[in-house]
């Protein structure tokens, strides 16, 4: 026995001690379970980042690791331990969901390094648990649904039922349309979420039609996104709650609704920082090479996945590969100095982005393939509500 | 309370009730039977989804596939029983429920490999994508509805299998007393692959029957083969009878939890905290149903008589 | 007997030194790794005490895990955030103190109910208290609900200090060994020949004139108190504490490092976590197929290797 643990530890050291690369960069993401319909967008998109940096910044090489979180907070904490303390990574990045990143960024920043949430913007860590060392990627939870209430109260939305799942991004969410929505909100419904979530919504879609709301809000991620939609049209709500959703109809569930011919769904809008339409010449690089790779439009969670990976590269080329002149990196990763594929942005005194978010809409394009184009600019560098709750300045 | 939401409410509840029972029946059967614990049933469940939606791509419709993958699950299970199953009916309880989880492990993980972590939605046939109106004012999916009366005759027909037929009367015999089949030199080997096989198929069709509500996905099985075993603990293990009933109960306080808990618990307690614990409140409930239930009569509601 | 106590010896001392000494040579993730296999080993200890020796499978023990990490991370989460003024502190006495009374207690109620049922129904009672205890917790929001607890504090005690991952480590293989010890004890009493006597024939001890039915709930309660223990610790490992913990799947997993090592043996449970914890570790580095192996292997060892793997130690000990 003693044999077989010291012959495995000594196997595993090696493996680890055989690459070495200048920069590494930790990238948890969601790879088993359903969820890992999102991980593998993402995968690739931080694959093809590295294929169009040439794996290099500036003279220095990079690394990514990917681990798999699970769609669960605890295991999410141990891949992030893993890479922290055994490959000594040097930036953590990636996140899907808002609670594993709550649960695993004290382990990235008690160790020192830098966070960067390619995704997940859970209210608490653009306010209270503000760091130095963490930095988004992406959007606070509560911006993109301040957006669609906004939507709401253009289209002249009166009363409005509420569906999310229940955790941390669903509870922002919720609040996030509150804010910004002036008409009553006459129902709301949280749904058991992870990796045994509720998926059959029979009794909430039920509740909703009863109560004769205006329309109804929902945010329901990944796989659920698809089975949503679906029961959503079966219970023939289309002409009497009209749907308004948020992270919901997307590149990932976009593909998955067309091959079941859901044309229900063309023409419906949702808000976004960042669409595949978006004329910057980052951005028609990355759809554009990313369709031809991977066959697909790249989702919004690609999109923050590329522009990961582009800022890392960046702030490491600004410190000639210093990993050690932290205020050097910080400084770089603050000034959002890179090509970013949603156009430029900065960041605020949160360190989330200070940006645009605008109204897109399903439409079919020239290939018969059903995308998302930008109609309208809802929010123009737009601060998240949490900014001023965070101490640093 | 509104009338009509109530009543469409009661048929979410049966429409779960139905699955479940369908999950259920095959699981109390093998239970029953077989004395044997098999946690894997849900990935045949599973399994039936993912096959299901395969051959709608393939075939082009919904209907035909659902027919055609059923012989083919019940062959799964035919061979699950042979290799898994069988070299362990000897053993206790425990190796069958480590035996049968290094299965669901080993399958759930088979099918991410061949199906990829997607999940696959299923179109349905223009007949029964629509709405059906009932009555004044209860309009339901029509697919719903179609669930409800599969998942019936599926229940008819195994009620006749069991209660009519010679198989059916040996399957009883057995749930009641195993030697005594064995003693009237019926070939046990195969009257249990049978039920392995029969036991499949139904979880299978409760699996395709779903799928094109939530999608054929990864680990939907194991969602549902805890509530399952519920079902048949409380219904009273290997009996048919018991798991149906115990089905329907368990569907209708799952769904009517869901429906009407938090607007019960709105009346004591502030409103953000009732949407956040109504519903795992009711999906506490069913297990709290159990315990009462085995404290008040140890062998469930309705135990087959002898053992 | 010379060499079986000598093949001990080595595994405990394996246990102990190669992870101080792989977190010297500066791979401080052993060391992690180390922890969380004794912790989990000592609530396979505590289950192998009633599924091994009392022959009583419970499907459930996860939630002693969990209510201990709670006990651990609600007061913490008070002494934080303020509220609930009675239990707020870090004072790691009062937390383990919380973590052992919480899980005797919901033993001791439990174990009346679940007791009184037999094979497939224990077995499956069990599963739904450990049910309920997950819906509970996930049901409120105070304690983070379905997204867990994050602790940024752990217990405090004088003269040791939690923070320190080595004295961390230290105290988890040391409660490991006692917590063997202890178990090995009690098999080995008066108390522990009528637990066996139990499990081989009850209505023979019944006549005999013991009352099983106390005996089968002192060593439940004992058990569960093990488990709650190793969740309070757990709960100071990881500082973050999810109902997650509280699954049935992770009931599972301590049932399978118990037979996996050996039902019934001092050692059994050590052996099963020890492997269990390196093939989750190096074959999820490997590929994210990594549940094929690993589920392949599940079956394997319940078809193939009886006894477990203490049977491989030379002269298997205390085996019935």
């Amino acid at each position: 026995m003693k044999k077989l643990i010291t012959t495995l530890l000594g196997t595993s050291l090696l493996a680890t001690s055989a690459l070495a690369a200048d920069v590494k960069i930790g990238f948890v993401t969601t790879l088993t379970t359903p969820a890992a319909v999102i991980g593998k967008d993402m995968q690739n998109a931080v694959n093809l980042a590295m294929e169009h940096l040439g794996g290099k910044a500036g003279a220095h090489n990079l690394e990514v690791i990917f681990g798999d979180d699970g769609f669960a907070p605890d295991t999410g904490k141990q891949v992030t331990d893993r890479l922290v303390k055994q490959d000594q990574v040097d930036f953590v990045a990636g996140y899907i969901w808002s609670h594993v990143l709550l649960a695993s960024r004290k382990s990235a920043l008690d160790a020192g390094k830098i966070l960067i949430s390619s995704n997940a913007g859970p209210s608490q860590m653009a306010g209270k648990l503000c760091h130095e060392n963490f930095f988004s990627a992406s959007w606070q939870n509560d911006q993109t649904p301040m957006a669609m209430g906004e939507v709401l109260n253009k289209a002249g939305v009166k009363s409005l039922y509420i569906m999310a799942p229940n955790y941390a991004a669903g509870k922002d969410m919720v609040a996030g349309v509150e804010r910004t929505f002036k008409g009553e909100i006459v129902g709301k419904d949280l749904t058991k979420w992870g990796a045994d979530a509720q998926l059959d919504f029979s009794a909430e879609l039920a509740k909703a039609k009863a109560s004769g709301a205006d329309g109804i809000f929902v945010f329901y991620p990944g796989a659920a996104a698809g089975a949503f939609t679906k029961q959503y049209h079966q219970a023939g709500l289309k002409d009497n709650l009209p749907l308004y959703s948020v992270f919901t109809v997307d590149g990932i569930s976009l593909p998955k609704l067309q091959a079941a011919n859901f044309s229900g769904i063309v023409g419906s809008k949702v808000t976004q920082e960042w669409d595949p339409s978006l004329d910057n010449v980052a951005n028609q690089k990355f759809v554009s090479d990313f369709k031809a790779k991977y066959g697909t439009y790249p989702s919004f969670y690609a999109a923050q996945s590329y522009d990961t990976i582009r800022m890392i590269a960046a702030a490491v080329e600004k410190v000639d590969g210093d990993m050690s002149d932290m205020d050097g990196i910080r400084a770089a990763l603050k000034s959002a100095d890179y090509d970013s594929v949603r156009g430029s942005y900065s960041y605020g005194s949160n360190n989330f982005p200070v940006q645009n978010f605008y109204l897109r809409e399903v439409v079919v394009d020239g290939d018969g393939n059903w995308t998302t184009q930008v109609v309208d600019t809802v929010l123009t560098n737009h601060v998240d509500p949490h900014a001023a709750d965070c101490k640093m300045k | 309370m509104d009338y009509t939401l109530f009543v469409i409410q009661l048929l979410n509840g049966l429409q779960l009730g139905i699955l479940l029972f369908l999950v259920a029946s095959g699981l109390t059967l093998v239970f029953g039977i077989l004395d044997f614990v098999n946690l894997a049933h849900g990935s045949v469940y599973m399994l039936g989804a993912f096959i299901c939606a395969s051959l709608t791509f393939a075939l082009g419709n919904f209907v035909y596939a659902l027919l055609i993958s059923l012989p083919i699950v019940a062959v799964i299970g035919y061979g699950f029983e042979r290799l898994i199953a069988r070299p362990l009916y000897e053993r206790d309880h425990l190796d069958h429920v480590l035996g049968t989880f290094g299965a669901i492990l080993v399958i759930d993980t088979l099918a991410h490999m061949i199906w990829g972590p997607a999940g696959i939605a299923i179109p349905l046939p223009a007949a029964l994508d629509g709405q059906t109106q009932l009555a004044p004012g209860i309009v339901v999916p029509t697919f719903r509805l179609a669930i409800i009366t599969a998942g019936l005759i599926a229940a008819a027909g195994l009620y006749w299998l069991v209660n009519h037929t010679r198989t059916g009367m040996l399957i009883r015999a057995g749930a009641s007393n195993r030697t005594m089949v064995t003693a009237l030199g019926v070939d046990i080997q195969a009257l249990f692959s049978f039920v392995f096989a029969i036991g499949a198929a139904l979880a299978g069709l409760a699996g395709m029957l779903i799928a094109p509500i939530t999608e054929a996905s990864l680990g939907m099985g194991n969602n549902i083969i805890i509530t399952a075993f519920v079902v048949i603990i409380v219904g009273g293990i290997g009996s048919m009878k018991g798991a149906f009933l115990a089905a329907l109960l368990i569907g209708l306080i799952d769904t009517l939890g869901r429906a009407f808990l938090d607007d019960i618990f709105k009346l004591f307690m502030s409103s953000s905290a009732a949407e956040n614990s109504a519903p795992a409140i009711s999906s506490m409930s069913i297990y709290l149903i159990m315990a009462l239930i085995l404290f008040f009569r140890p062998q469930g509601l309705f135990p087959p008589k002898l053992r | 007997m010379q060499k079986k106590v000598f093949v001990q010896g080595l595994i405990l001392a394996t246990v102990l030194i190669v992870p101080l000494l792989l977190n010297y040579m500066g791979h401080p993730f052993y060391l992690d790794l180390a922890t969380r296999l004794c912790i989990l080993a000592i609530a396979a200890v505590g289950l192998n005490l009633i599924l091994g020796y009392g022959g009583m499978i419970s499907f459930g023990h996860a939630a002693y895990l969990g209510l201990g990490a709670y006990a651990v991370g609600i007061p913490a989460h008070h002494w934080l955030y303020g509220g609930m003024d009675v239990i707020a502190t870090t004072n790691g006495f009062v937390q383990f103190g919380l973590a052992l009374l919480v899980s005797g207690i919901f033993a001791l109620l439990t174990g009346l109910i679940c007791l009184k049922v037999k094979g497939v129904y224990f077995i499956m009672i069990t599963m739904a208290f450990a049910q309920m205890v997950y819906y509970l917790f996930i049901s409120i929001a105070e304690y983070g609900g379905d997204d867990g607890l994050v602790i940024d504090t752990r217990s405090e005690f004088p003269l040791v200090n939690f923070d320190d991952a080595t004295q961390l480590f230290t105290i988890c293989a040391v409660s490991l060994f006692f917590v063997m010890w202890l178990v090995w004890r009690i098999s080995k009493s008066q108390f522990g020949m009528v637990l066996a006597g139990i499990k081989g024939n009850e209505q023979r001890m019944i006549a005999m004139g013991y009352n099983t039915f106390a005996y089968k709930l002192a060593a439940y309660v004992i058990s569960g108190m093990i488990c709650g223990f190793s969740g309070a610790l757990l709960g100071n490992f990881t500082t973050f504490i999810s109902p997650e913990m509280i699954d049935w799947a992770r009931s599972g997993e301590l049932m399978f490092m118990v037979i996996l090592g050996g039902v019934a043996t001092t050692f059994g449970p050590l052996l099963g976590a020890i492997t269990f914890i390196i093939l989750e570790e190096v074959l999820s580095t490997i590929t994210i197929y990594w549940h094929l192996p690993f589920g392949l292997l599940l079956i394997g060892v319940v078809m193939f290797v009886k006894g477990g793997l203490s049977a491989l130690i030379p002269k298997a000990e205390d085996k019935e």
